[in-house]
């Protein structure tokens, strides 16, 4: 290969779905292999290396999947936004393909992150469910990726449920924020930022690390299972596009029997 | 007259004949508004401490009803492809479009706002609020709804997707619109806060909802 080809491999033979799906069998199995082994060290720490909270006991211990989850479901949103800007902008051919994994995928997350929190809500504040503003939000943005997933479902060809979902994912991407600070604005009880707060973390570094590492085989997980998905989205519509060709040609196959049979 | 003017006018008077529905969302927010007490009881006081919520709830509901139409008809007798090869932007169809169906649908609305809080024992500062706050939320709404219309418009069954993928959109201005009709009558909260606020939603969804109706049209008619 000369250096011009070398050079040449870029984002755009991506747009290749040959390509694409020839790189994804190549980086599958080691990626697999290290979230497999990150989520196996997250876990170990979280479960056995992290200390209680003083107050809350050992059920601190959801935060380590709680949290994570919750920034993955957030995410994945973005996933969809940069997919959204491809298929309407760059007109990237995967683009809205990664749109379509990416939002079934953020629907897990956001609905791990509410069951896990309500787990963690009932021994902490007495009750499954109350109406604050950061799990009123959370729960907003899983009917809104279950708004988008059934419009996915609505219209039958892709290329136009494609662009459909990327200008609603688009005025969901302006809009959401205003949600966030709305409810926000409306109710509040859950506890503000921890982590990222201009400060510096105010978390101590024993569960501060077991929840980075967390965060960071759930950020794997995402990637492995949004590249199965996108591979899985590429194969069903080839197998579309196979079973519409077979059927074209069975029908022209039937006129060209009828019209032989007419000219006897 | 402007072709504007002539698409406005047409769709006023497409809306007010037979089969058009402009006073079917009255009928509909009157009904909603009727069914409450019968669910919460007839305690006046509970009505007049929740009837800004129910007179809301009542209009959104009654306004996205109304909005599946919005499009599809254009699009089943052509006029739609029309307004798509003419010269006038298509954000600004949407935009005049969505004026005729506010006009049409939204405005009766607020009309029988004061009406209908009477039933619901609110005290007149507070009809006042809520009738201000439709007046300015309900744009909103039409706006918003205006791109899950176009969304939908290939859909034969589009309504209730539509209803689906908008009331998500439409909780900011649910909750400013509520907010600042009750701040009217409770003493510690404000009006003006999350009026102005309601102001600068409607406004936003003004620059929103054309742009992205218009982008939805014209993928789905491709």
């Amino acid at each position: 290969m000369t250096e011009t080809e070398t050079k040449s491999f870029q984002i755009r033979d991506l747009a290749n779905p040959t390509r694409f799906l020839a790189l994804l069998d190549k980086i599958m199995l080691p990626l697999l292999i290290l979230t497999i082994i990150a989520l196996g060290v997250g876990l170990y720490m979280a479960l056995f290396v992290s200390p209680d909270d003083y107050q809350q006991g050992s059920t601190v211990k959801i935060m380590y999947i709680h949290v994570p989850a919750a920034w993955l479901a957030m995410f994945a949103y973005t996933m969809m936004t940069v997919s959204a800007l491809g298929t309407l902008v760059w007109k990237h051919p995967l683009a809205d393909v990664s749109a379509k994994a990416a939002a079934p995928l953020g629907a897990a997350f956001s609905f791990v992150c509410l069951t896990t929190g309500s787990f963690w809500g009932k021994p902490m504040w007495g009750t499954w469910w109350v109406w604050d503003a950061r799990l009123t939000s959370m729960l907003i943005l899983l009917i809104i990726y279950l708004g988008l997933i059934a419009l996915w479902h609505a219209i039958e060809d892709p290329l136009k449920a494609g662009k459909a979902v990327a200008i609603l994912t688009l005025v969901g991407f302006i809009i959401i924020p205003i949600i966030k600070f709305s409810v926000d604005w409306w109710s509040t009880l859950h506890q503000p930022a921890t982590v990222f707060t201009l400060d510096g973390p105010k978390m101590d570094n024993s569960m501060l690390i077991p929840l980075l590492v967390m965060a960071g085989a759930f950020t794997l997980l995402f990637t492995v299972l949004h590249f199965k998905a996108m591979k899985n989205e590429i194969l069903r519509r080839r197998i579309r596009s196979m079973q519409m060709q077979a059927a074209r040609q069975v029908a022209s196959g039937n006129r060209a029997a009828a019209s032989s049979v007419a000219q006897r | 007259m402007s072709a504007m003017g002539a698409l406005f006018v047409r769709d006023l008077k497409l809306s007010v004949r037979i089969g058009g529905g402009a006073l079917m969302g009255v009928l509909f927010f009157l009904i909603v508004v009727t069914i409450f007490p019968f669910a919460v009881g007839p305690d006046l006081n509970l009505l007049s401490r929740i009837g800004p919520a129910i007179l809301w709830i009542g209009a959104l509901l009654a306004t996205l009803l109304s909005l599946d139409r919005l499009f599809q008809a254009d699009q089943e007798d052509g006029t739609l492809d029309l307004l798509l090869l003419g010269e006038h932007p298509l954000e600004l169809v949407v935009l005049v479009k969505c004026a005729a169906q506010w006009i049409s649908t939204g405005l009766p609305l607020v009309i029988a706002t004061p009406l209908l809080s009477l039933f619901l024992n609110i005290e007149p500062v507070g009809i006042a609020a809520v009738t201000a706050t439709l007046m300015v939320g309900t744009p909103a709404l039409t706006l918003i709804g205006a791109v899950g219309a176009a969304l939908t418009v290939i859909l034969r069954r589009g309504g209730l997707l539509l209803s689906i993928l908008i009331l998500p959109l439409t909780i900011p201005v649910l909750i400013f619109g509520v907010s600042a009709a009750l701040g009217a009558v409770t003493d510690p909260a404000p009006f003006d806060t999350p009026f102005y606020i309601l102001c600068g939603l409607s406004l936003l969804y003004l620059v929103i909802g054309p742009v992205a109706a218009a982008a939805a049209l014209r993928s789905a008619q491709e």
